[in-house]
């Protein structure tokens, strides 16, 4: 059986983080599953944790007042759930849904954000990985936006 | 184009012998001739000038031919005066066809590579021909993978031959949507984001794009960042085309008429006037 250590390791995310990082990191670190269809957060909860996602699909989701739920992202194996922990006020923005079977990596925010503060270098690695993804969300949301296939005949 | 050698601006007649509802707002079209000459053999990514009668004419791609009848297939969205005017016609009723023209995918070029086909809206439709030559000879190619972005579920192209497409023969189809409802257990988001979860050689790969420029600019950018060369990317191209066969000038695109020289373009070739605005 792989230890935390080898698991966080050996995931996208981390790779190639130096080895007293990852001891930083796996000290914050557990190993969870959700079934399909399981709620992992909720829009407007309290983002205390991120999860690396080691096999399954989990969907984000909307929930617009007075209308269905309209699913925006899905993120599955070797990506990233959540980043709101580290941006205050540390809220849920979407409802996270796993959509089959999801095992993941859950990494304690606050544990993780006190681990950044008192050393900045290994806080500096956590942001550097963090930033691209958020701003390829991003370019991907302004992709959304301009309905990129809308008039082809 | 043996059936227009004589005067490539005629339309000959075509029978509309099959019409089928593809998604809400995109159909197809099985023709056969209607004249002495059989129905002209085409290379994927060609297009036909369709003629609806008293309305007017448009380029549309072939996407197949008919597995029993050999007929010609046409996909086509209806998004104006002329292709509504092809949408209302039905099984015995007679349209003109020209070509067909342009530039094909280049299937040759992909034997002994990796093929990554990206395909956003309608766009699957024109690549559905590439995609069926590269099944013909499945041997000759290593990975292929289709990469499948619509806005919503409801927008997806034949979907009853994606599985035969991954279980029959291999092939890695992935498919996203922008946004979806709960009833939707796939992907959602940008197509892009499908690159990486599908294995292949990015320095033994050949890939053909098709869909909407802001799309193929982007997927290019990806397939880059990958580690794929320019030269390897093909795309197709889509402007204002009239004659079809370079006369008018309608469809020039910097120094190229898109009609004659494309609609298929190697990436590095157009690259210039692809990144230039207002082209």
């Amino acid at each position: 059986m792989k230890s935390l250590e080898s698991i966080i390791e050996n995931h996208p995310f981390f790779k190639d983080l130096e080895p007293r990082f990852l001891e930083l990191v796996t000290g914050c670190a557990s190993n969870v599953r959700f079934e399909a269809g399981s709620f992992i957060f909720r829009q407007n909860e309290e983002a205390n944790q991120f999860y690396l996602i080691r096999q399954g699909k989990v969907a984000l989701e909307v929930c617009p007042p007075n209308r269905d739920p309209v699913i925006v992202q899905t993120v599955s194996d070797g990506e990233i759930l959540g980043w709101a922990w580290m941006v205050p006020p540390y809220n849920c923005h979407f409802d996270a849904q796993a959509l089959e079977l999801t095992r993941a990596i859950q990494l304690d925010g606050q544990c993780l954000r006190k681990k950044c503060e008192e050393d900045h270098s290994l806080g500096y690695q956590v942001l550097s990985r963090l930033l691209p993804i958020i701003g390829k969300n991003m370019e991907a949301t302004q992709l959304q936006l301009t309905d990129i296939y809308g008039n082809r005949s | 184009m043996d059936n227009n050698a004589q005067d490539p601006m005629v339309p000959q007649l075509y029978e509309v012998t099959r019409t089928i509802r593809e998604t809400h707002d995109s159909f197809s079209l099985h023709l056969k001739s209607k004249g002495d000459s059989d129905i002209p053999e085409f290379g994927p990514g060609q297009f036909n000038m369709l003629y609806a009668f008293g309305v007017g004419e448009v380029p549309i791609s072939i996407s197949g031919r008919a597995e029993k009848s050999g007929n010609l297939i046409h996909t086509i969205r209806n998004v104006g005066s002329v292709t509504s005017a092809l949408n209302d016609l039905k099984k015995g009723h007679t349209l003109g066809l020209r070509g067909p023209f342009g530039t094909s995918w280049p299937i040759e070029a992909c034997k002994k590579q990796d093929v990554v086909i990206i395909a956003g809206g309608i766009g699957l439709a024109p690549l559905r021909p590439a995609i069926y030559a590269l099944l013909k000879q499945r041997d000759q190619f290593g990975e292929i993978a289709i990469l499948y972005g619509v806005r919503q579920p409801k927008d997806l192209l034949f979907t009853k031959e994606f599985e035969t497409w991954r279980g029959k023969y291999g092939i890695q189809v992935k498919v996203t949507v922008d946004s979806a409802d709960r009833e939707w257990k796939g992907n959602v988001g940008v197509v892009t984001t499908l690159i990486p979860r599908v294995s292949f050689d990015p320095t033994h790969t050949v890939a053909m794009i098709c869909g909407p420029e802001i799309m193929m600019k982007f997927s290019i950018l990806a397939l880059k960042q990958s580690g794929m060369s320019e030269k390897n990317i093909f795309i197709t191209m889509e402007r204002n085309m009239k004659c079809a066969v370079g006369f008018c000038g309608h469809c020039q695109f910097g120094p190229a008429f898109i009609c004659k020289d494309g609609p298929v373009f190697a990436y590095n070739k157009i690259k210039p006037f692809f990144e230039t605005r207002d082209l």
